[in-house]
């Protein structure tokens, strides 16, 4: 457990070496390098969690302090990592996944200039990714939280030279670090409550000072101003308005940032703390309402959109949703099993999307693509498979975390949220395969010169796409649930909940559980049925139901104008008010005008006054005349009384 | 060494004076020898001012009874009590640092900025590093109100004779504000010079017993709103603030990083060092007020910031704003929030220093400050581009950096302080909008296509060039890392000042645990 620090600071070096030399190093070397250390990082790991799993379950919480980070007065912050299952999970997700995305780079990204800054970036975010998941407090938490933002900044900004990848690094900071000031006065509301930062010293009071659910107090302010750091990193309502932009970024930037690890940060800190949230059925009703909410409004957002990558980013922020749901309906475990399954399947079609849009020669747009089955038969496999596990389809991965998160919504008393989230379920499959058969059946919509090129990625993409593939196909099957076997992930994840259970509930049904289960499959059957009767059957309706519902279908493809919405009611007051009335108005016109106006006044009565002294003897000699002769005439006054 | 360092704090402050005396006997067209002898003398005086830190906690240096070091006393006017009086603590030591790092650099950084007068140019440099110094090191009030005076014929040339087209509108601007403020001060050191006199028959201008001697409430009450004057023009606090943007707009790039990483602190400086301790009842007395100009001067500099044209008048305004966090610090007057304000002081010295040397990078070459003349300047200046975007993170609050620690003290400081945790929760949003100024600059001026052709061939950072950042690189890391090595200097001063000014900070916080807890903690936790 001594190598606990080795897991991020690896990629740190590699990135250090490649920021610093990178520009006279051959690319062989810089993908080595950065390849190499994730590599090892992703060993590392594994050995680490392997010995974990050796431990008996109540001893898997390993704490490694490396310093004293912070001493100011009672004001204690350590530089601390925190091995224990739920953290375990996630580095290997985290190094696993990043290893095979850092490995497509390498392929997805040879002809750019910057590869060694783009690998150096895509370093430094894993280091920062690995300490927010392996931090043992909230402030070095929010360390790697900043940091995989900045990281996430510049990498959606790496074509720097287009306006709009420097517009949506610049949104998605800003939006990012709104959420933060919630994170910020969580931490704050916490450390003047407990007097204390550490994770364990935290939940350890709360579990002894809050033995029941609370009403409307501490607790509830602290999940809720933590769920609104969450909302902006993992892209919830009424903060998500950045990740589609976001894909901007180059395409692996988009799988490994904007899909299977970055924003799940948020899930993972909500699922982190649920020891407080578990004691403040208000804010978990929020969170549970809000990520609901959050994975319906994307779906429907999705069906429509035209972007290969839009699509899938609107499919991730709806992904979300369903893993915030889940935590909020008390499924701590669920909510992590899909961060996993998802990660998988995600990954695997930001990919295979961005194999497909090397295959088109940079095009995005589905309209343009059709027929890419023949062309690129892996990249048609694999996404085939990713598109099934996430509709939720057996024995795929997505099947089992999806219904997981449904059937605790129904069995811990949520009938609305798990009516929500079938429908969306379906709404899922559609866009999904919708996405699929545009792109891979059909005529073949692209230009002449664009078909010549089609062919398929080179090996270096298309191996991490076989081995994401297998991921999103067996990843599932760790957690089994309850009516066929064990749920060996939810038993693993147990002790990291050990100050979160309040009661138990009561074991439901089996038979319900698979009923529902059946429902659910055959909602996302339905989904991928209509998507293959519209796009392929009979391709035209598509279009004649976007005529059919025009207003609907405007609403949709134009975002629900939350973006126009956002715009009329924060920025342009914001940007207008300080230039127009702030600046110009009262700092250069009343302030400065006024002092200006003292000076003037000043300068004035001196113009007068400086007629006095002109060096003339005679006008001296009137002055003093004129001097006397008032003079007298006020002493005459004064005898005369 | 021994004899020496009783005499280190009077070595560090005249160094500069000695290459003043130097500079006077070369000719004037011996440019760069000239050049050379304020150049060495001035990392001379970086480099005496090393001992400073190293020896710091050296019992024989320490000054028992007031926890002063390397105190220096000798009677200077005797007939008024006057004396010549240095000595520092952890406050000032780390501005004595900062005063002589960033004096080295903004001297290295003219080497070619500065073509005329150029004999004049690095006399005034240095003469007012010796003021400035001074200003930290004075523990006697009227050694130094005249160190304060002193600085301000130096910068008031060095924006008259070497700014640029409205040099004398702003160089006047700035000598009338910062010498009305003054005045005031005056007026206040001797309202409580003879309030002593007439209570122990003493004359004196000795700092130390001043803070401890206890004032009555209505002199308290004029005498602070004397120094609120004179220190809030310095630092300066909103509506007292828009010398600031014309000073920086026109000063040359050295001037601008000494007047905003060294002249700006004098004004919270002078707040921590003298109004609060002096006057504790006035203080509480003018809390709210001095809390609320502090939020709006950030919330208002960070929004006026934002739609600035010029890029040196753009971090002026930011300047507004990051002085606001540290007043807000100040007068939150908790151990964690003034040791984040003093943090924060030399962190602001640190970033927005960096920063004006950055604009004074492409000043130089192009002569234009206007963020419309740039642009995708990161295909040119790669190595600038790095510099430029650790120093907008520095300057953001961005984890691993310094102006995070500083701004997270000052946020839980404030947070933790009685009745106060409101004014955090609107001074956090400050950051968001710090984001939104600094992002905006560094993506309209490094970002996009490159295409004004005047910039197709700009030159990348040189060696001297580089030379001037890195010191301010390698800080900004230390402190975001490890902080505990500045801030440890910092507990004992900052302890002192909060128990005169909270009186009973201590015994109430640590009765009821980890803080004295505010209104709206004591009522939720009334009814969990």
């Amino acid at each position: 457990m001594d190598f606990l620090w080795l897991v991020p600071a690896l990629p740190l070096l590699g990135s250090a070496i490649n920021g610093l030399l990178g520009k006279r190093l051959p690319k062989p070397v810089i993908s080595l390098v950065a390849c190499g250390s994730v590599g090892v990082s992703f060993l590392v790991a594994a050995g680490l969690v392997l010995s974990l799993i050796q431990r008996a379950p109540e001893e898997r919480h390993v704490v490694q302090t490396l310093f004293t980070w912070i001493a100011a007065g009672d004001f204690v912050a350590t530089a601390e990592f925190l091995l224990d299952p739920l953290s375990a999970v996630m580095i290997l997700v985290v190094t696993g996944v990043g290893f095979l995305i850092h490995v497509y780079s390498i392929g997805y990204m040879h002809a750019e200039d910057g590869y060694y800054r783009f690998f150096s970036y895509l370093n430094l975010f894993m280091f920062s990714m690995l300490v927010l998941v392996l931090a043992s407090n909230f402030l070095l938490m929010f360390v790697g939280w900043e940091g995989v933002g900045l990281c996430s900044y510049l990498l959606i900004g790496y074509y720097f030279d287009r306006k709009s990848a420097g517009d949506a690094g610049k949104k998605a900071f800003i939006v990012n670090r709104i959420g933060d000031v919630g994170f910020i006065l969580g931490i704050l509301l916490i450390f003047a409550t407990f007097g204390s930062m550490e994770f364990d010293g935290v939940f350890r009071q709360i579990s002894q000072r809050f033995p029941a659910e609370t009403g409307l107090g501490i607790l509830t302010g602290i999940a809720l101003l933590l769920f609104v750091g969450a909302t902006g990193k993992s892209a919830q309502i009424p903060l998500y308005v950045w990740l589609p932009d976001a894909m901007e970024g180059p395409t692996p930037v988009s799988a490994l940032i904007h899909a299977a690890t970055m924003v799940t940060a948020g899930v993972y800190m909500v699922v982190r703390c649920s020891p407080i949230y578990s004691r403040a059925p208000f804010a978990l009703e929020v969170v549970a309402i809000v990520g609901t909410l959050t994975a319906f409004m994307a779906a429907t957002i999705g069906l429509v959109q035209t972007d290969i990558k839009r699509v899938l980013a609107y499919s991730t922020v709806s992904q979300l949703g369903y893993m915030f749901a889940a935590a909020g309906v008390g499924a701590y475990s669920a909510g992590i099993f899909h961060l996993m399954t998802h990660a998988f399947f995600k990954a695997l079609l930001f990919l295979g999307a961005g194999s497909v849009i090397h295959a088109m020669g940079g095009e995005q747009n589905l309209l343009k693509m059709g027929g890419l089955r023949k062309h690129t038969p892996i990249t048609f496999l694999t996404m085939v498979v990713a598109a099934l596990a996430i509709s939720g389809i057996p024995p795929l991965a997505g099947f089992f975390s999806k219904d997981e998160i449904l059937w605790s919504a129904w069995a811990h008393g949520h009938p609305a949220i798990w009516g929500v989230g079938l429908v969306t379920a379906g709404l899922t499959a559609f866009y999904m395969f919708r996405l699929v058969f545009l792109t891979f059946s059909g005529e073949e919509r692209m230009d002449e010169h664009t078909r010549r090129h089609l062919h398929e990625s080179p090996a270096s993409m298309t191996v991490p796409l076989v081995i994401l593939a297998v991921l999103s196909v067996m990843g599932g099957w760790v957690g089994l649930p309850a009516w066929m076997g064990v749920n060996r992930f939810a038993a693993f994840l147990e002790p990291s909940l050990r100050f979160t259970a309040l009661s138990e509930h009561e074991p439901a049904s089996h038979a319900l559980e698979a009923g529902l289960a059946v429902l659910s499959v055959a909602v996302a059957a339905f989904g991928i049925g209509a998507a293959y009767n519209l796009y392929v059957v009979r391709r035209e309706s598509a279009q004649a139901l976007a005529r059919r519902f025009a207003g609907l279908h405007a609403l949709l493809s134009h975002k629900y104008y939350v973006d126009e919405i956002y715009d009329a009611l924060f920025v342009n007051p914001a940007v207008t008010g300080s230039r127009e009335v702030l600046w110009k108005g009262l700092d250069v016109g009343i302030i400065d005008g006024s002092v200006n106006g003292v000076g003037r006044t000043i300068q004035g009565s001196a113009d007068l006054l400086k007629h006095l002294q002109n060096g003339l003897v005679r006008s001296y000699a009137s002055w003093i005349l004129a001097g006397t002769i008032a003079a007298l005439f006020y002493i005459y006054s004064l005898i005369r009384r | 060494m021994e004899p020496n360092m009783r005499h280190i704090l009077n070595i560090v402050c005249y160094l500069p004076l000695l290459g003043v005396a130097l500079i006077v006997f070369v000719k004037p067209e011996r440019k760069t020898a000239v050049k050379w002898v304020a150049n060495i003398t001035a990392f001379l005086g970086f480099l005496v001012s090393i001992p400073l830190i190293t020896s710091f906690n050296d019992p024989q240096y320490i000054d028992s009874s007031t926890g002063f070091r390397y105190v220096f006393e000798v009677n200077w006017i005797p007939l008024i009590g006057a004396k010549y009086k240095f000595g520092i603590d952890g406050i000032s030591l780390l501005l004595v640092l900062l005063t002589t790092l960033l004096g080295f650099i903004a001297i290295l950084s003219s080497w070619n900025a500065v073509t005329e007068r150029v004999k004049e140019y690095y006399a005034f440099l240095l003469l007012l590093q010796t003021g400035m110094l001074g200003v930290f090191m004075a523990l006697d009030f009227l050694l130094f109100y005249v160190f304060w005076e002193v600085m301000l014929v130096p910068m008031y040339f060095l924006i008259g004779v070497w700014g640029g087209p409205r040099k004398l509108y702003a160089a006047i601007k700035f000598f009338l504000y910062t010498l009305a403020g003054s005045v005031l001060m005056l007026v206040g050191i001797l309202a409580i010079y003879f309030y002593q006199y007439n209570t122990t028959g003493i004359y004196s201008f000795d700092i130390l017993p001043l803070q401890k001697l206890g004032f009555p409430h209505d002199l308290q009450y004029w005498v602070f709103l004397a120094f609120f004057v004179g220190f809030a023009i310095k630092v300066p606090m909103f509506p007292f603030h828009t010398w600031l943007p014309d000073a920086h707009v026109e000063a040359p790039t050295a001037g601008s990083v000494i007047l905003a990483g060294v002249l700006l602190k004098m004004g919270t400086y002078g707040f921590v060092r003298f109004s609060l301790p002096m006057l504790p009842w006035a203080t509480m007395h003018f809390l709210k007020p001095m809390l609320i100009l502090s939020l709006i001067g950030i919330i208002y500099g960070a929004l006026v910031a934002m739609m600035q044209k010029d890029m040196k008048s753009l971090v002026a305004y930011s300047s507004v704003s990051h002085l606001g966090f540290v007043m807000l610090g100040v007068f939150a007057a908790t151990p964690v929030a003034l040791q984040g304000a003093v943090l924060q002081m030399v962190n602001h010295g640190i970033s927005t220093g960096a920063l004006f040397l950055i604009v004074g990078v492409i000043y130089e070459r192009r002569h234009s400050r206007l963020i419309t003349e740039y642009g995708g300047l990161s295909q040119v200046m790669p190595v600038y581009a790095t510099v430029f975007l650790i120093m907008t993170l520095s300057s953001i609050g961005m984890p691993g950096l310094n102006g995070f620690i500083g701004e997270l003290f000052i946020l839980q400081g404030t947070f933790a302080a009685p009745g106060l945790w409101m004014y955090a929760a609107v001074a956090v949003l400050g950051i968001v909008l710090g984001a939104a100024y600094m992002l905006w600059l560094y993506q309209r001026v490094m970002f996009g296509k490159l295409e004004n052709p005047l910039n197709q061939n700009l030159p990348d950072l040189n060696f001297r060039e580089l030379a001037t950042f890195v010191p301010l690189i390698i800080l900004a890391f230390w402190i975001g890392i490890y902080p505990s090595y500045f801030t440890r200097f910092l507990d004992q001063p900052v302890n002192a000042i909060v128990e005169r000014v909270r009186t009973d900070y201590f015994k109430a916080g640590r009765a009821e645990g980890p803080l004295p807890a505010s209104p709206v903690i004591h009522a939720i936790r009334a009814a969990p």
